[in-house]
């Protein structure tokens, strides 16, 4: 039996107006090199100046993680040649990054929460990108993206599965969402993972050879593109193979990983301290700034949300997890007054639709107001759960307002019994045969056989009729 | 009258405040000198007449309409790695020699927004590495005083166009001492003003931590004119003081009396000849009889700047000089099989010689398992050296020494031996090291050769430096000397 051995190093991009080290715009999507001013080129004699900004990013992000905040942090450069890479060198933090040690605690889906360790978290420059297809045998180079400020977040080697590498990840994500410190858009690359994988027998203490699975960047591939490094790792040792310590990437397509460059092949970086730039010294006034202004994070949210809208610690986890979605769970529950309900419907209804879709909660169709609207219809006993739905629906295929609808389609509950037991005469008087059956069945059947006689009522009353006096009419009439 | 190129700037300036000259005169009298002395001396890469006459008819306009500023209309010349929009900026290299700035260096916008007249770009060693500018893919520059001699490096084409009456005021650099040997070989005043003094946004890097900015000019009063314009805080460069900048011509006639100036006696050992050493007396003697009173210092890890320098400042070219790889801009080999190909043949086509031995010399220094050996130990040498200074300047007001060892030599002399060239800077790195001011100014002529002396000053300390310089100026004639046979 083996054991996985996992590290992340979570690439996130902080979400400033504009560059690290350059005033250039940080917009995604612009036309190629039109936001690259001549620090983001590389030209001959321009120097960088930090954007203050990231470092307050980045001292958001460590206190949220109670990690140690680096008083002195010092630039240093990375040296290597990329066509991307205008400097020839990135800027970096190496041997005194801005975050210290720290952790975040992830949950996993068996209720078991776990803290991992976070070694370190530093500011650096975005790289550009090399365009591949665009011109024939020719390589195109775009700079815009050259000097988006970068937080490059380290685990310890603390993850012991592709899914734990995935909580821990989902955390990091809803930290930083949390933060507004970045958008966190993995389809876009705002977040992008290398995750450094090996693998040893169970019960043992020493590491196995890893390898870095480079540029992940979605929570799914994280999961498959471990678990397929794990499995290529396991059929290497069972083989009687040493693993080698390399660069991968991940192939989706294949579900495979492939090898991308050796140890031997390895940049040496040749890192130094960066002389254009002097030490950040943070003084503590402005750390403390950054703590007073830190926003309600997840985990405190959860336990509020427990406590104050009677929830359980599972839906808690889930609606808390992206902000958005818990703004909107809060705002709904606090103007229906109904917490539960409010909990079953994000959950159950919009986050449905929205995994569906691919959407985000802050542009999707239903408003929070409309849904406690749609709640407090229930709750006061005009809508049940079946022309709830429908009225979710309409409100989805924007067909106005929750009164409007359920006027327009005729949806208020039906409660008065004489309407309702003349639904009920009406359905026993049909079905003469299963109302015998129903008669002559043990007591513990009956229950089950019930459920054809409400369907017909409900079906018969466009169900419109209140469940509650449906089941109680029928079972006094059906016995008698 | 003399001719006008025989004018100081300081005198210049006044000729154009009385109206006695137009700028297009003086201007006219400067291109013209250039265009007939440049051939043999090769100071200058570029020559922007156009430009410059536009420039010097724009400051008669505005001398005229009294909208012009103390400096309208004077004449100035650039090293050729301080950027300037749309003039070529080489950086006496190959792998620039088609780089046409997309902008101004700060030094350079400061100038011209002062209403200076840029007369062209200055000849240099090849991205500022070298002590006599012979490694300049334009090209030596050869030493007005004595063609067949160097002029000093890596400004030498500053150094020489000044001594050669091409331009009254010249922009350098020195990281480790680039303005203040070339100003000693050739009859000049140089100074490299304190670490973070002049933004080094848009001067091509070299090595950044000790890259500084200066001026080139007759005298020392020229020197405090020019500072004044160039000095300052840029928020532009990181690096860059946030400190006044003070009047630096208010002190000039300030007098030295009971000034203490320390003589480190390293300076003064069997390595200095005597000739050297009897030039160097001849300035000690001037200034005692100012009133100033000498000390003996020791700058016991001054020995160690040499080789500590060149760990760093190669170990810093060696990643400022990663941007040249034919990708953007510059130099680009001839039709590359792949990127691969592209980067090695345009920097191994692009760079000289010297410039290679430094990037190798940097890589390996920076190297895995190296690092510590060279770069850090090279660090810690630094700091002693500047703590070392700190405290000497705590006991005087200036350290004084030789520029350099000797006079100028010949034109391929050392070109076989860098450790011999290497050597040149010996008096004039530490400063570098130490983050420090320091001028070179004129001292007696040894075997018709100029020499120079040099002073050392306390961090932003170069009113001191130029107060003593100008008070010695004014004593004597050294600086007045002029090559013959021009």
């Amino acid at each position: 039996m083996y054991e996985a051995v996992i590290g992340l190093e979570v690439h996130v991009q902080l979400s400033t107006n504009s560059k690290i080290f350059s005033g250039s715009s940080t917009d995604f999507g612009a036309e190629p090199n039109s936001q690259a001013s001549l620090i983001d080129l590389g030209m001959p004699g321009v120097l960088p100046v930090p954007n203050a900004k990231a470092f307050e990013m980045a001292v958001k992000f460590g206190l949220a993680i109670d990690a140690e905040i680096g008083q002195q942090s010092i630039f240093d450069r990375k040296n290597y040649f990329y066509p991307d890479l205008p400097k020839g060198y990135q800027i970096s933090q190496f041997e005194k990054p801005i975050v210290g040690p720290g952790r975040v605690l992830i949950h996993l889906e068996d209720g078991i929460k776990k803290t991992i360790n976070v070694t370190r978290a530093h500011l650096e420059e975005d790289a550009g990108k090399s365009v591949h297809d665009a011109f024939d045998g020719m390589t195109g180079v775009d700079l815009n993206r050259a000097g988006t400020p970068l937080l490059e977040i380290v685990s310890e080697p603390e993850l012991r599965s592709a899914k734990e590498a995935v909580a821990y990840l989902k955390v990091i994500h809803s930290i930083i969402r949390y933060l507004d410190i970045s958008d966190g858009n993995m389809a876009k690359g705002s977040m992008r993972s290398d995750c450094n994988v090996s693998i040893r027998p169970k019960g043992s203490e020493t590491l196995g050879t890893r390898t870095e699975i480079k540029n992940v960047n979605s929570f799914r591939f994280v999961e498959k593109a471990i678990n397929a490094e794990i499995n290529r790792q396991i059929e290497i040792l069972e083989d009687g193979g040493r693993v080698i310590q390399e660069t991968r990437l991940y192939d989706p397509d294949k579900d495979e990983t492939r090898s991308m460059r050796s140890k031997e092949e390895a940049n040496d970086y040749r890192y130094f301290p960066d002389p254009d730039l002097l030490p950040v010294v943070l003084d503590d006034s402005f750390i403390e700034t950054c703590r007073v202004n830190l926003p309600e994070l997840p985990e405190a949210r959860k336990a509020r949300y427990i406590s104050e809208y009677g929830i359980t610690d599972y839906d808690a986890g889930v609606l808390v997890a992206d902000r958005d979605v818990a703004d909107y769970f809060a705002e709904v529950a606090n103007t229906s007054g109904e917490g539960k309900l409010a909990a079953n419907w994000v959950m159950g209804s919009i986050l449905a639709e929205l995994n569906q879709t691919g959407g985000s909660i802050t542009d999707f169709f239903v408003t929070a107001t409309q849904l406690s609207d749609l709640i407090s219809r229930i709750k006061d006993n005009t809508l049940n759960s079946k022309t709830a739905k429908t009225v979710f629906e309409a409100l989805l295929a924007g067909e106005g307002e929750v009164d409007a609808i359920i006027e327009v389609k005729g949806l208020v509950q039906v409660t008065d019994t004489v309407t309702i037991e003349a639904i009920v005469d009406e359905v026993i008087s049909e079905n003469p045969d299963q109302v015998a059956n129903y008669r002559i069945a043990p007591k513990d059947k009956q229950g089950k056989m019930l459920g054809f006689f409400v369907g017909q009522v409900m079906k018969k009353s466009q169900g419109k009729a209140n469940p509650q006096a449906v089941n109680q009419i029928l079972s006094s009439k059906l016995s008698g | 009258m003399s001719d006008i190129t025989d004018l100081s700037f300081s005198e210049l300036k006044k000729t154009l405040q009385k109206k006695s000259l137009s700028s297009t005169e003086i201007t006219t009298a400067f291109l013209d000198r250039i265009e007939s002395l440049n051939p043999e001396l090769n100071t200058f890469i570029t020559i922007t007449r156009d430009e410059a006459i536009l420039s010097a008819k724009n400051a008669d306009t505005a001398i005229n309409r009294g909208t012009a500023t103390a400096y309208t209309g004077l004449p100035i010349a650039h090293k050729d790695l301080f950027c300037t929009d749309g003039v070529l900026t080489t950086c006496g290299s190959k792998i620039l020699s088609n780089f046409v700035a997309p902008y101004d260096a700060h030094v350079v916008s400061r100038c011209k927004a002062a209403g200076l007249v840029s007369l062209g770009k200055l000849n240099m060693d090849e991205f500022a590495m070298g002590s006599s500018n012979e490694n300049s893919y334009f090209g030596p520059v050869r030493n007005p005083w004595d063609k067949t001699r160097v002029p000093g490096g890596s400004s030498g084409g500053s150094a020489a166009a000044v001594a050669a009456k091409l331009t009254p005021l010249a922009t350098a650099t020195d990281t480790g001492g680039s303005i203040r040997q070339p100003a000693a070989f050739t009859g000049t005043s140089g100074l490299k003003p304190t670490y973070g003094r002049v933004s080094r946004f848009g001067m091509i890097a070299y090595a950044s931590s000790l890259d500084q900015g200066g001026l080139i000019a007759h005298t020392a009063e020229d020197l405090a004119h020019g500072l004044g314009l160039i000095a300052g805080h840029d928020s532009r460069d990181s690096t860059s003081a946030q400190l006044p900048v003070p009047d630096y011509t208010e002190v000039l006639n300030d007098s030295l009396a009971g000034k203490v100036i320390g003589l480190p006696k390293q300076f003064f050992d069997d390595n200095l000849d005597t000739a050297m050493r009897d030039a160097m007396d001849a300035v000690l003697d001037v200034l005692r009889s100012l009133g100033v009173t000498t000390v003996e210092i020791s700058l016991d890890h001054v020995a160690e700047a040499i080789p500590a320098y060149y760990v760093i400042a190669p170990a810093e070219a060696s990643s400022n000089l990663s941007r040249f790889d034919g990708v953007r801009f510059g130099y680009r080999a001839d039709k590359p099989t792949d990127v691969l190909d592209l980067y090695e043949r345009s920097r191994s086509e692009g760079f000289g010689s010297e410039v290679k031995r430094r990037i190798l010399i940097g890589t390996y220094a920076l190297s895995e398992g190296y690092y510590d050996a060279y770069y850090k130990k090279a660090q810690q040498i630094r700091r002693l050296i500047r703590d070392e200074f700190n405290r000497a300047l705590a006991s005087c007001d200036l350290i004084f020494g030789p520029s350099t060892p000797s006079t100028a030599f010949g034109i391929g002399e050392k070109n076989s031996d860098p450790v011999s060239m290497y050597l040149e800077d010996i008096y004039t790195v530490a400063t570098n090291m130490a983050g420090l001011p320091g001028g070179s100014f004129q001292a007696p002529l040894v075997s018709g050769l100029p020499t120079g002396y040099q002073l050392t000053g306390p961090a932003f300390g170069e009113s001191i430096i130029l107060n003593a310089a100008h008070q010695v100026q004014i004593a004597t004639d050294w600086h007045r000397l002029n090559p013959e046979g021009l």
